[in-house]
């Protein structure tokens, strides 16, 4: 089937990430939800955005399609290039594996592993490019030392600190080579010190070129990115340069 | 994500909670284990018929009173028995038989509680069933109540040890006899300990250890061995006009049986196959059960694991991925519980056997059988709350605490 000649807009190579008057109803009827009103957003590769707003802005709902958690009710979504908004659920596991490194608030690592264990954990979920048992443990521990855990390979989760926990998710959220890091409120669980290391980190992988998305409600937090994007209402309300003074503008974050 | 990889997760999962996990397997040892004592037990059951059918013979015809019948066991009787040697044709013998439980004495030795065996004199040839030394005592004896006993191969020796028994005396109740011969030792058959009893002429049972009526000369069984085998349809036609005329009963309604072996283990192998059945449904039940044990508590552990299968999605894992590994989690609690099941079964068989309350025979194929019984159940039980488990949404399950 051809869709009609004037319906065809391709994406934009510069673009890793474009999305065309994206929508998402929760219910029907007149109980149904907006959670996003139409959003047009683009990021570029190698880009460095923040996604801020007030609870109920749309963010959550925002990130977990972008993450390809979700599907958005109507819109397209393209993930480098690739309309991914109606793909298949086993389809959008397999780019959530190969596309999308996440890093979550609350680390969400698997207590009963060790931190070697928790970084191969996305290369056993590999369908292209498989990899053997030593070619991952070499590429987990090469992630580990990265991240400047090379001394805690074996430690459970319980055995290591808030940060050095966040460290290894994020050596997991990188080992198969994503082309966008999303980052949920990554520093929310953390103390000062350990929310600078980890944004320290953040920065490094950003200079190294990494595409990285982050959603916070922490101004100081969003301080860190090239760019912030303002939810409100499930609408972009303001997208700029200028850190997150023109979010607090609207109505304040949280 | 290969099927090697899902195992070693799956059993990773499984090491989560060891005790509820061993507690799980409990209702699959349980059924494991019933299906192989029950084909265990049945196949010795089969096994004790075969060894009646081995110790009789298939030309004897069994003449007894009808059980169930009313006062039939006062009305057949041993001159019944005689009657048929006198009047039917075709036959070789007949052993009439009637017991009693006395204590006897003899030699350096005393027995409580000996059963003892009233037979005629045809008894070793029809029963086939030779002496080791001695004699038997002869129709004559019988007819004259002499006082004579053969010897169990047992009781000759608890009573005499190695000595020669012959023309020693005996006491069985009050009475004293002369033993004239030792049979040959033959072991329980059938649940018949057939060394342990003492052989006495029918009439002097009667005389002196009747024990309901003094003096009453029914009998239990009287086994007629026939010539051959096409001759037991024409024997038993005759015994039964002949029993009939000398009860004033209708033949169509007799107060007495007239069998042949192959009736008795008919019998006795429906009897057999009842209790086999009744075992089969105790099996089916505890491994139902014991799914029944695996699906709750995997139905548990998704609920409980839920942010651990949402951050699998969020890695890359497909449905199929969630549901394999629950479905093997599923499988491995099956599977120990039918290793464990299986050992148990063939404990317990081998205990029946020990212990003597029941002859088992274990059947090799029941091993394989018990054990794909629980992969099956591991399947089907666990498919459920697997497919719960590749249901779930990505960003439920990770919001989930």
């Amino acid at each position: 089937m051809t869709a009609p000649a004037q319906d065809i807009i391709l994406p934009d190579k510069d673009l890793l990430i474009e999305t065309r008057e994206l929508k998402k109803r929760h219910g029907e009827g007149e109980i149904a939800v907006h959670a996003l009103a139409g959003v047009d957003l683009g990021i570029r590769r190698g880009e460095f955005a923040a996604i801020m707003g007030p609870s109920g802005s749309g963010k959550s709902t925002l990130m977990n399609i972008l993450g390809c958690l979700d599907r958005p009710t109507e819109g397209a979504y393209y993930l480098d290039e690739e309309n991914v908004s109606e793909l298949s659920k086993n389809d959008l596991a397999d780019v959530r594996n190969r596309k999308i490194g996440f890093v979550f608030q609350s680390f969400n690592l698997l207590s009963q592993l060790s931190a070697l264990k928790n970084v191969m954990l996305p290369m056993m979920y590999r369908i292209e490019d498989r990899l053997d048992v030593f070619e991952r443990e070499e590429r987990a521990i090469a992630a580990l030392e990265s991240v400047g855990l090379g001394d805690r390979l074996h430690h459970r989760p319980t055995e290591l600190s808030g940060g050095q926990q966040q460290r290894v998710a994020i050596a997991r959220a990188l080992v198969n080579d994503p082309v966008l890091l999303l980052a949920d409120e990554p520093t929310g669980n953390l103390d000062t010190q350990s929310s600078y290391e980890i944004m320290e980190l953040i920065h490094n992988l950003h200079d190294q070129g990494a595409t990285i998305l982050m959603v916070t409600h922490e101004p100081d937090i969003a301080a860190h990115a090239e760019r912030v994007i303002c939810l409100r209402d499930g609408l972009v309300v303001s997208d700029g340069q200028d850190g997150s003074t023109a979010c607090l503008a609207q109505g304040g974050v949280q | 994500m290969t099927f090697i990889e899902t195992l070693s997760m799956a059993w990773e999962g499984l090491k989560l909670n060891k005790v509820r996990s061993l507690l799980t397997t409990l209702g699959v040892i349980i059924g494991v284990a019933s299906v192989i004592l029950m084909l265990a037990v049945s196949a010795g059951a089969e096994a004790t018929i075969a060894d009646q059918i081995n110790s009789l013979g298939a030309d004897l015809v069994i003449v007894g009173p009808m059980r169930g019948s009313p006062g039939a066991s006062k009305t057949f009787v041993y001159e019944d028995a005689l009657a048929i040697e006198e009047n039917v044709s075709h036959i070789v013998g007949v052993s009439a038989e009637q017991f009693s439980t006395q204590d006897i004495k003899g030699g350096d030795g005393a027995l409580e509680a000996i059963s003892i065996l009233g037979v005629t004199s045809d008894f070793p040839e029809v029963r086939d069933y030779a002496l080791a030394t001695g004699r038997f005592f002869t129709y004559e004896e019988n007819d004259r109540k002499t006082k004579v006993a053969v010897l169990g191969h047992g009781i000759a020796q608890d009573l005499f040890g190695g000595e020669d028994s012959f023309g020693r005396e005996i006491t069985i109740g009050a009475t004293r006899l002369t033993v004239v011969g030792v049979m040959e030792e033959k072991g329980i058959v059938a649940d018949v300990d057939y060394d342990g009893r003492v052989y006495v002429p029918i009439t002097v049972l009667f005389q002196k250890f009747a024990t309901t009526q003094v003096g009453s000369d029914r009998i239990r069984t009287a086994y007629v061995k026939v010539e051959g085998r096409d001759e037991i349809d024409g024997v038993m036609a005759q015994i039964t006009s002949l029993l009939a005329e000398r009860h004033g009963v209708d033949p169509g309604n007799p107060d007495f049986s007239v069998q042949t072996q192959q009736d008795i283990i008919a019998t006795q192998e429906a009897t057999t196959e009842a209790f086999r059945d009744l075992l089969a449904w105790v099996a089916g039940v505890s491994l139902l059960v014991g799914g029944i044990g695996i699906m709750n508590i995997m139905l548990v552990s998704v609920a409980q694991r839920t942010r651990e299968i949402g951050l699998r999605q969020a890695l890359g894992a497909r449905p199929g991925d969630v549901r394999l590994q629950f479905l093997l989690e599923a499988v491995i609690l099956s599977l120990v519980g039918g290793l464990v099941g299986v050992l148990g079964g063939i404990g317990g068989s081998h205990l029946f056997g020990v212990l003597g309350t029941m002859r088992t025979e274990l059947v090799p194929a029941s091993i394989p059988l018990a054990f794909g019984a629980s992969a099956v159940v591991g399947i089907f039980f666990g498919y459920y709350p697997a497919t719960q488990a590749a249901r779930l949404d990505p960003i439920e399950a990770l919001r989930r605490e």
